[in-house]
């Protein structure tokens, strides 16, 4: 069977190439610690030597729309584009091809089914920066094969956040049941609190820094219980307009199981926090 | 209210950068070319008759205003990204970097601690 070497969840910054790779006289003063943060967090990855990457994020309107608007996608296609063209123009992201890997999207897809999630799929997926992103912070040299799996955190009603945790622990068991002798890594991606398009964006830290806090503590701590008793789509509003990208986080520690995380670390930066969480899988940990 | 066809006309439009230049240069022309031929558009053969924008939709689209957009639902993240694909760069020239993102926020401040208009369509 496949081995889950590693289920990492970080905040996705689309600012992060632009900001470390202008001109060093032109990089805002955070710069070169966010690239020395960004470059040992790739070390937890790159130290399991993963084969495939089973890569979590949620479109940000750029091939999904609310003329149809599925709750969770996966892609399963030979290769998939990346970065739409608004996000060069945004982000100074540039085009990439992943590699995909078929086999392993069908048998998710159909575990996943068989588990309850009944996931809409592309055959045709373009991915956004929701997981070009973490490649570009984890993986740069893009050498892997994907299996994207899309989460919609943006378009009401959203499934409930114990619905997301329970959707990690199913794509855990689909990983752990996958006849292969691969080395898979799951990686996902979202947001602590945070504010766009709306009064509290763009300020010198998140919209709730104390959310922020909490949210690092829960999550170093494994503690699913208290995410579910305190965390609502209500409560995340509040702490930001767009702070249900927590909910990618949430997943990711189903992925994980309820368990400390092996690495944690963190940057406030100018309007966001930044945060990043590594598990191993116990009996690889040891 | 047609919350659904301005967001629809927020993503036809932040994503081409051709409809970004005619709604740009010429807000009003462009916007009637929208209602008219690019909005009920589904794909290459087939049209929809079941959308249109209300005045007050019409006029916050072709006077730029975020604000009135805001306050009628349209999406966060549709209507920023697209606005900042127009004000950003100028902006940035004037009066440094997020100057746009930090005037958008305050021309929102009415809105702190209430109940932000619901982006549910």
């Amino acid at each position: 069977m496949a081995q889950l070497v590693a289920t990492l969840a970080s905040t996705h910054h689309p600012f992060y190439l632009k900001a470390t790779t202008m001109p060093p006289e032109q990089q805002m003063p955070q710069a070169p610690e966010w690239k020395r943060k960004v470059e040992a967090y790739r070390e937890t990855l790159a130290k399991t030597k993963p084969d495939i990457l089973v890569m979590i994020g949620s479109d940000h309107f750029h091939q999904i729309f609310l003329d149809n608007c599925p709750q969770f996608l996966i892609g399963k296609a030979p290769r998939y584009d990346a970065t739409f063209y608004n996000e060069e123009r945004e982000f100074g992201i540039p085009k990439y091809v992943l590699e995909g890997d078929e086999a392993m999207s069908r048998f998710m897809h159909q575990h996943l089914m068989d588990q309850d999630f009944d996931f809409a799929f592309s055959n045709e997926l373009k991915i956004d920066h929701s997981i070009i992103c973490p490649i570009i912070t984890v993986r740069p040299q893009n050498d892997l094969p994907v299996v994207p799996i899309y989460t919609n955190i943006f378009a009401p009603p959203l499934p409930s956040p114990r619905r997301f945790y329970n959707l990690g622990r199913a794509i855990r068991k689909a990983i752990d049941d996958y006849p292969s002798d691969s080395r898979v890594a799951a990686i996902g991606t979202g947001h602590l609190s945070l504010e766009l398009g709306g009064p509290r964006q763009f300020m010198e830290t998140g919209p709730d820094p104390v959310f922020d806090r909490q949210a690092i503590e829960w999550l170093r701590n494994g503690d699913i219980e208290a995410i579910l008793d305190n965390v609502t789509h209500e409560s995340m509003i509040k702490s930001g307009n767009a702070t249900q990208g927590f909910l990618n986080f949430i997943l990711m520690l189903g992925v994980a199981g309820p368990e400390n995380a092996d690495y944690v670390d963190n940057l406030d930066l100018f309007h966001t926090m930044e945060a990043y969480f590594t598990w191993y899988p116990k009996e690889q940990a040891a | 209210m047609s919350k659904y066809y301005v967001n629809k006309f927020l993503f036809t439009v932040d994503r081409d950068p051709e409809y970004l230049k005619r709604y740009i240069e010429d807000p009003k022309s462009f916007v009637a070319t929208w209602e008219q031929s690019i909005g009920p558009k589904l794909n290459d053969a087939e049209r929809s008759t079941v959308n249109s924008l209300t005045d007050a939709e019409r006029e916050a689209l072709v006077n730029h205003d975020y604000v009135a957009l805001f306050e009628m639902g349209a999406h966060f993240f549709l209507n920023l990204t697209m606005y900042i694909g127009i004000y950003d760069e100028p902006y940035m020239t004037r009066s440094g970097p997020l100057s746009f993102q930090r005037e958008f926020a305050a021309k929102l401040q009415h809105w702190r601690d209430k109940d932000y208009p619901s982006v549910e369509t």
